[in-house]
């Protein structure tokens, strides 16, 4: 409700200034722009929104919600999310989609998991092995992309099966089981799960490492995003791929990296998945992909690509999160999680396009 | 037989644009997409400080112009020469490097990227070093707000999207970007075609502006009226041949009018609507 009445504050103190322009204060101006305006024109407005409504609904509903315990639940279950999330949204941003994300996490596990039982190397090989498969994998994706101007969701569809396939056959025909050998008593096992499924403890609360790999993640795509000149390049190839080619942004390498970017984050929830349970279920992963776009959405991205940001891709994950493990929390029935975010994506979706149209309307 | 007398007009165009400092030459240009004539026998010339405008019907050849000088085409016949010097560009990145910048009608910006990341953009300033080269946002904002004031466009607010500007402005935005990039030659498609009355009046004054400040300008149009209020020279191009080329002082309003409406076509036009 509050927000309702924002947009039009804004708008109602800038029409006197509009009667004087004069350049002075256009100066001025520039630096001193209302703070409303300038929250409203984050994309990720409408998810903080959201997350806080969330929050304080649960915390009402749900007694055990703000327990040190369950917070740090819910984050680990948000940051999973949130590491895959995070560059799904900077590759929305850049106008493309990735339909092979949840399985390339598997493959990305399995690759690591039995090159090292296999070659019974130590299992930091096996995590660089699987870290050249992931993305090449990526690359792959974006290679098609680019040279065969195909859509992605057609091209990422096709890698999508492919790899769901290929993660299964191949796990049977090596291992002669849907799951891989485990790998706990592997030479480097212990410093590796140390790096990827470990927990710190800050005072009394647990904290699980992928919170830190996921805030990493959200700190570096933030800062390439809106900081550096590849960060102007993805806004452009997403929101006017034409406009960009023609002022010299090249397009191919920037979409390409995109892929690598998405790639590189399947190799860390991949190494996760692995050093946390120390065998992998090859059958695994199918429909996350999914979930990670809706995240990047109700985070404010545009399906059309070129607009949206890596925080809001963050909140997204962290209002699955809180979603998923509050309705437990509250004691309902689980069944109702998805019929729940489904109409939390429908319902930030409908805010993001509105509070957007307030924002280019208030200039 | 068509080579010989192509080289003697070569020859002595490209003395002439060396006493007159003609940016672009173009002499006897043609262009074939295989065995369809584009454009035969054109001749322009564009000169610091001046307007060369190039009217002419749907289909008469002004893309396929504009294509040739911005480097996403070559010519096939003729000569096309950049500050004297004989060129065939291979990419419109090398127009772009040779100083020429083009602005389409509608490509020109991406809609809801703010201003300032639009002035920028594929040219973005860096500052810093190493892991920590950022963006140099303040100088980037700074700029594009000083350089579209001396375009004489005062934005109260370089962070809006540029989606929200008008028409016209996003056409002056990419107008100034080019000026600020150093381009020598500013190539302009239609761009007071999509636009009303009074924006097309602000785009022209963008226009005149980048002349004076000593660029040569290409204004490709089917509006006479629009170019006659600007335009120096006026090549006029009719189903890809030349149809005629004036300097201003040898031509009025009225006559290029008549020639752009279709001259002595629209006289017959008028007749077979009487009787009908």
């Amino acid at each position: 409700m509050t927000v309702t009445t924002q947009p039009g504050n804004p708008e109602g103190s800038a029409e006197p200034e509009d009667a004087v322009p004069q350049p002075r204060e256009a100066d001025e101006r520039l630096v001193h722009r209302p703070l409303p305006v300038r929250l409203l024109r984050r994309p990720e407005l409408g998810a903080v929104v959201g997350a806080v409504a969330l929050f304080v609904f649960f915390a009402l509903v749900a007694d055990s919600f703000l327990r040190p315990s369950s917070i740090s639940t819910v984050l680990y279950f948000s940051s999973t999310l949130g590491i895959m999330a995070v560059p799904v949204a900077l590759l929305m941003i850049g106008g493309e989609f990735d339909l092979s994300t949840g399985v390339m996490v598997t493959s990305s596990a399995l690759a690591s998991s039995m090159f090292s039982y296999q070659m019974t190397a130590n299992t930091w090989v096996g995590v660089g092995v699987s870290l050249l498969v992931t993305l090449a994998l990526g690359f792959f994706n974006g290679f098609m992309l680019t040279r065969t101007k195909l859509p992605s969701f057609i091209i990422t569809l096709g890698t999508f099966l492919m790899l769901t396939g290929l993660n299964l056959g191949l796990t049977k025909l090596i291992s002669g089981k849907v799951t891989t050998k485990s790998i706990s008593d592997m030479e480097g096992f212990d410093s590796a799960k140390a790096v990827f499924a470990s927990t710190l403890t800050l005072g009394s609360v647990d904290l699980q490492i992928t919170i830190v790999w996921w805030l990493a993640l959200v700190a570096v795509a933030t800062w390439i995003l809106l900081r550096t000149n590849i960060g102007n390049w993805i806004f452009a190839v997403g929101g006017g791929v034409d406009a960009a080619r023609a002022v010299g942004v090249p397009v191919a390498r920037t979409k390409i990296g995109l892929y690598l970017g998405v790639a590189f984050a399947a190799w860390i929830s991949g190494q996760h998945l692995l050093f946390n349970y120390d065998t992998v279920q090859s059958g695994e992963g199918v429909g996350n992909e999914l979930i990670y776009i809706a995240a990047a959405v109700i985070g404010g991205c545009l399906l059309t690509g070129g607009y949206g940001s890596a925080v809001g891709a963050a909140v997204g994950a962290l209002i699955f999160g809180m979603a998923n493990k509050g309705i437990i929390y509250a004691q309902w029935d689980p069944d109702w999680f998805k019929f729940f975010l489904g109409a939390m994506l429908l319902l930030a979706t409908l805010l993001n396009a509105w509070i957007r149209k307030r924002a280019e309307a208030t200039r | 037989m068509s080579e010989t007398s192509t080289e003697t007009s070569t020859e002595t165009s490209a003395g002439q644009a060396e006493e007159s400092g003609a940016l672009v030459e173009l002499s006897d240009v043609s262009k074939f997409y295989g065995n369809i004539r584009a454009l035969e026998g054109i001749s322009l010339q564009v000169r610091p400080g001046e307007i060369t405008c190039v009217l002419g019907d749907n289909g008469a050849g002004k893309s396929t112009l504009i294509k040739i000088i911005s480097g996403l085409h070559q010519h096939d016949g003729g000569s096309f020469r950049i500050q004297g010097e004989e060129t065939r560009l291979a990419s419109p990145r090398e127009a772009l490097d040779r100083g020429i910048a083009t602005v389409y009608q509608d490509l020109a910006v991406v809609p809801l990227m703010p201003v300032w990341r639009n002035f920028f953009l594929g040219s973005e300033p860096t500052t810093g070093r190493g892991p920590l080269r950022r963006l140099d946002v303040a100088h980037m904002r700074r700029t594009t707000h000083s350089e579209l004031l001396r375009m004489g466009i005062d934005l109260r607010d370089v962070d809006q999207p540029i989606g929200t500007l008008s028409g016209g402005e996003r056409q002056s935005v990419a107008i100034a970007r080019a000026v600020h990039f150093g381009a020598k030659v500013l190539v302009l498609d239609e761009p007071t075609a999509a636009l009303g009355v009074k924006q097309s009046g602000v785009v022209l004054k963008y226009v005149a502006a980048a002349r004076d400040a000593g660029l040569g300008v290409v204004l490709i149009t089917h509006n006479p009226h629009h170019a006659y209020l600007v335009g120096d020279r006026f090549v006029l191009l009719k189903r890809g041949a030349m149809a005629g080329s004036y300097e201003k002082a040898e031509l009025e309003l009225e006559e290029l009018v008549r020639q752009m409406a279709g001259g002595s076509e629209l006289e017959e036009l008028s007749h077979e609507l009487e009787r009908g």
